[in-house]
């Protein structure tokens, strides 16, 4: 089928993109407010550590909650779309995984496991945060390793998280996937060359 | 979308081993840092403290640290002594200097191996105001107000415990208390009073600031503060 470069395809719905941007935005903030705690130079230069306490303990209340709004006020066909995909690893993605030139559907094989350990470390921030803010009001909760768990998150996470950065801003073959991410489309040809097995389900659907 | 019979479920696997990991680190997290702690200590000293890993956090309770002026500051120590005592930063500089190498542990679970800190016992300050035979505390009231805490005047004695003055071979910075701090090895550090500016004696320990907050008076490592172990 002939394309035209300035053909669009939808890749993620408005509730897919909401859940993105929360997470994105209520990271920057509890890593910011975080650090502020968590090294020196930065809580000698900064100091008021009460107040950057409070701004990431509600933080945190306020990214648990407005994910919870977003999955029960959304679009949740499109969420449960993506869980499956992201479930769901075929032979291409094991291929993928291997190394082996393979054809990907909307979400690569990397993708997929970004999304599964963005989704596991989240869970796990949570929980860890939520022992130490109640280790801090009764002894029973206050465990040994709480505050290295949720350490080493936070840097396995900037790990992560630098890799996604790069791929989405930097390189040059994978950046325009920033459009889908922020406008909802992505060009055809674009899809077409990394996710072709993506537009061929599209296409077949269409017919 | 086309999902084949070879369609694996390996993304909620995936989810859930990360998650049991993550779980169970909460039991092999301490050790797991240890063995890699020459590593990591390695990186933070290639980074300095831009990248504490195993080294320091610092906690306070008020919006800004104290700022140590050098002409200025002063540490008294009043309450039930013989001899009130002022002291001026270059006081402390001439009086007799002890050097220790121990381990700093946070109550929240961080530890620091090989701390070398130099300062004077505090046995030995307190001989210089020579407590009341009614005095049985000591508070230390921080200049980060509204930070304090105590010891028992048998704590206070430890041969251990003393008034820092330099931390790893230099002056004490602002975010460790500068000028001076208690170091009591044996309790967690919250018992251990930065930017100190007053000692007094008492004849019952009080409450200090975290012991407010539901921590234990007597913060012995390993045995206090819900620990059982060590």
């Amino acid at each position: 089928m002939a394309t035209t470069p300035s053909e669009r395809v939808q890749r993620w719905s408005r509730t897919e993109r909401a859940v993105h941007w929360i997470h994105a935005g209520a990271f920057c903030i509890l890593l910011a407010s975080g650090l502020c705690l968590y090294l020196p130079s930065l809580a000698e230069a900064v100091g008021r550590r009460p107040l950057l306490k409070e701004v990431h303990v509600y933080t945190a209340v306020a990214w648990v909650s407005a994910l919870a709004a977003v999955v029960a006020l959304g679009d949740r066909r499109s969420l449960h779309r993506t869980l499956r995909e992201v479930e769901l690893f075929d032979r291409d993605d094991r291929s993928w995984l291997r190394a082996r030139p393979s054809r990907q559907g909307r979400l690569n094989a990397g993708q997929k496991l970004n999304t599964v350990a963005t989704a596991a470390f989240a869970v796990l921030f949570a929980v860890s945060g939520f022992f130490l803010w109640l280790g801090e009001r009764d002894t029973r909760f206050r465990f040994a390793n709480t505050l290295l768990v949720h350490d080493y998150l936070m840097y396995v996470s900037v790990i992560l998280l630098l890799g996604h950065l790069w791929l989405a801003l930097i390189l040059p073959s994978t950046r325009h996937s920033l459009n889908g991410i922020t406008r909802g489309w992505v060009r055809r040809d674009w899809a077409s060359r990394r996710h072709p097995k993506w537009v061929e389900a599209l296409d077949a659907e269409a017919e | 979308m086309d999902r084949g019979a070879d369609a694996r479920p390996y993304g909620r696997r995936a989810f859930l081993a990360l998650l049991a990991g993550g779980a169970s680190s909460f039991l092999w997290a301490g050790s797991a840092s240890n063995v890699l702690s020459p590593v990591t200590s390695a990186f933070s000293q290639l980074l300095g403290n831009l990248f504490p890993v195993g080294g320091w956090r610092i906690y306070t309770v008020s919006g800004s640290m104290p700022v140590f002026d050098r002409e200025s500051y002063r540490l008294e120590v009043g309450g039930l002594v013989r001899r009130p005592r002022s002291f001026s930063y270059s006081d402390l500089l001439a009086l007799p200097r002890s050097h220790q190498v121990s381990t700093f542990h946070c109550v929240t679970g961080w530890t620091v191996h090989d701390v070398r800190w130099s300062g004077v016992r505090l046995s030995h300050l307190l001989e210089l105001a020579e407590p009341l035979p009614g005095a049985h505390a000591v508070r230390f009231d921080s200049l980060e107000v509204p930070y304090n805490d105590s010891l028992t005047l048998e704590q206070a004695r430890l041969h251990d415990v003393m008034l820092a003055l330099e931390l790893d071979g230099r002056p004490l910075s602002r975010p460790h208390g500068a000028p001076a701090r208690i170091v009591i090895p044996e309790m967690y550090g919250y018992k251990g009073v930065k930017w100190l500016g007053r000692m007094n004696l008492v004849a019952k320990q009080p409450t200090g600031y975290w012991e407010g907050l539901g921590y234990d008076q007597d913060a012995w490592v390993g045995h206090s503060n819900g620990y059982h172990s060590v």
